[in-house]
């Protein structure tokens, strides 16, 4: 940290002398250029091998398609295993994020506008939760699961899931339920308005930059969630995406580009849905993150 | 959170204040009186409604399995019936004993050091860089989180590909002339290590730079402006305006990469699978405990396993709200908990 700080204070003399703000301009798009370019190779490696053949890709591991090749992709996508998955992934993400969503939102409005004994114990419940990582009660929570007979479906991963996320959930949404002014409480409660009316009509509204914000994140964990259906989930038909893709790379291991294109096709979906949201996740961890 | 900022008390009296408009309020006299007075049994019934369900579902799937991870461990178990072979601390002794433990602990302690000291600098000059008005700032900014996006699996699958001794790294260094330079990034015991912290900074640095952009976001842009009126430059202000203020979210980022190291699993044993990882130097005290727990079925050991891990993160965590998280008064983790 000190290196860079007088990195920057030597530049801060090199900037005043030279006056403007403008100069920057070309080196902080070169910047971001490299940057991108470094982020993006190895998907693009990921992306692109799926459209070569195995020979292309043991005879020069590192080119580029030549001929291109739709066989991977197509073969991949005329299989019933891809969009099996695809629906296992969904159903598990989906509904993990509607119990998040849920019951955080629940949880969270009680935390920030009601008084009552054993609001700070509750908040400590949930925010300890941070420092109770899946990896600690996996082992539990499988012969758990195991004894509520829902190994193998879906509704095994779900539940924990759902149950893992609400510490950050509650942590997210607080701030945001606690920001809704008072005095509009107190206005709708003047207008005959039951604090669960309040509930519905006011601060579901008001609240759903953050609840975008808690919905993402929840689903993105869900979609590429391992440990826990590594664990749950032991039959191919129950298997969400990324236990499918560690089992095709098993099953097809000489079949490199195979993979490759079944591994591309596979994170296609958590993109779509980042970047249609990103603006609303970042706006919605600014009141996180302040506190 | 502060308690007056909660409290309804001048809910009642402000409606009294209100000239009763119609019947219909009038009709209603009590208003916001059961805010004012207290907990009523119906805040009590809309309290338990709101809040059961989550509590519930938390209790049941995060609280309890944790409780009876504790339990476990005191047991030599196969994870059929009911542990009986209670052997005391016998686990905890052979952890504790256990070379390949100690091991598996040290690389927790590399991979939690080596991932501030590469993230935490290069995320915030990442977030400074995407934070100024650009013009393709937006897709630059989704393009920058795709690592962080997809799945450890996905990562997992791609980079051991790439990182094969006859993989498309080792083919670009040969083609760019840099022969000596080819490595066996994966099974190298002196390198291995290093290839994980790559692939760890690549996956996790987006991840960074979105909480440290949310946080630039909080700092009102007065201050900055002010502070070019008064003369001061792009750098000047950076460094005693943005960042002092960004720190809070460097602590708590800080605090989630220290967790986040100790709990490591998912890419170390996509990665290295449940066997080679300990001779190719990179096992974590979590792909220890699958390996040496449910592989082994030895669940009793597992969970002993989990506790330890359990009790190294909180003692950790707890030292570090302590000492640095405790100087963000109305930080998000630290203050609300109050």
């Amino acid at each position: 940290m000190s290196a860079t700080t007088t990195g920057t204070k030597a530049r801060a003399r090199v900037q005043r002398a030279s006056g403007g703000r403008t100069w920057g301009s070309p080196v902080v798009y070169f910047l971001a250029l490299v940057l991108v370019a470094v982020m993006l190779a190895p998907v693009v490696y990921i992306i692109l091998g799926g459209f070569r053949t195995n020979s292309q890709i043991t005879t020069d591991p590192s080119g580029l398609p030549n001929p291109w090749n739709l066989g991977n992709y197509a073969d991949v996508l005329s299989g019933s295993t891809f969009w099996q998955e695809v629906g296992n992934s969904a159903f598990a993400a989906l509904v993990t994020t509607a119990g998040v969503v849920a019951l955080g939102l629940g949880a969270s409005y009680v935390l920030a506008r009601y008084r009552f004994r054993g609001r700070g114990a509750m908040y400590s419940l949930f925010a300890a939760g941070l420092m109770f990582p899946m990896t600690v009660a996996i082992t539990p929570l499988y012969l758990m699961v195991k004894s509520l007979g829902l190994m193998n479906s879906l509704a095994g991963v779900i539940l924990p899931q759902i149950a893992f996320a609400l510490p950050t959930t509650v942590i997210i949404l607080v701030p945001f339920l606690r920001a809704i002014p008072d005095e509009i409480e107190e206005a709708a409660a003047i207008d005959g308005c039951s604090r669960l009316g309040f509930f519905w009509r006011m601060v579901l509204p008001l609240s759903v930059p953050g609840v975008i914000t808690v919905g993402i994140l929840a689903f993105i964990a869900s979609w590429n969630s391992y440990l826990l259906p590594l664990f749950i989930l032991n039959n191919e038909g129950s298997f969400t995406l990324p236990l499918g893709v560690q089992a095709f790379a098993s099953q097809y291991s000489v079949d490199t580009a195979k993979v490759l294109a079944f591994t591309s096709l596979s994170m296609i979906p958590a993109l779509v849905f980042f970047s249609l949201f990103e603006r609303r996740i970042v706006g919605g961890l600014t009141g996180a993150v302040k506190g | 959170m502060s308690d007056t900022a909660h409290g309804h008390p001048s809910g009642s009296s402000s409606a009294r204040l209100m000239p009763t408009g119609g019947s219909a309020t009038a009709a209603l006299p009590p208003v916001g009186s059961p805010r004012s007075r207290g907990i009523g049994w119906r805040a009590r019934l809309e309290i338990a409604a709101l809040s059961g369900p989550a509590i519930l579902v938390f209790v049941a799937f995060v609280i309890f399995p944790v409780v009876m991870a504790g339990y476990y461990g005191f047991f030599r178990w196969k994870g059929y019936g009911r542990p009986t072979d209670f052997v005391g601390l016998r686990n905890y002794v052979t952890i504790l004993q256990d070379p390949s433990f100690h091991e598996a602990l040290a690389h927790n302690g590399i991979i939690l050091v080596l991932s501030l000291v590469m993230q935490g600098p290069v995320a915030i000059a990442l977030a400074l860089l995407l934070n100024r008005k650009m013009r393709g700032q937006s897709l630059i900014r989704v393009l920058i989180f795709v690592p962080y996006v997809i799945s450890e699996v996905i990562v997992g699958t791609g980079w051991s590909l790439m990182l094969a001794s006859n993989g498309a790294v080792n083919a670009l260094l040969r083609s760019w002339g840099l022969g000596g330079l080819t490595q066996d990034w994966l099974s190298d015991p002196s390198i291995a290590m290093w290839s994980l912290m790559i692939i760890i900074t690549w996956k996790y640095v987006g991840f960074a730079v979105i909480l440290f952009l949310a946080g630039l976001q909080g700092i009102p842009e007065e201050l900055s402006e002010a502070a070019a009126i008064d003369g001061a430059s792009y750098w000047q202000v950076q460094r005693r305006i943005t960042l002092p203020l960004l720190g809070p979210t460097v602590r708590i980022w800080a605090f989630l990469s220290i967790i986040g190291s100790l709990q490591l699993f998912d890419l170390v044993y996509i990665i290295w699978g449940q066997y080679v990882s300990s001779t190719a130097g990179t096992s974590t005290m979590a792909t220890y405990m699958v390996t040496n727990g449910r592989n082994a079925g030895n669940y009793g050991y597992g969970n002993a396993v989990a506790v330890v891990l359990f009790l190294i993160s909180l003692v950790i965590a707890l030292v570090y709200q302590r000492f640095v998280l405790r100087r963000d008064t109305d930080g998000a983790l630290t203050g609300s908990a109050k």
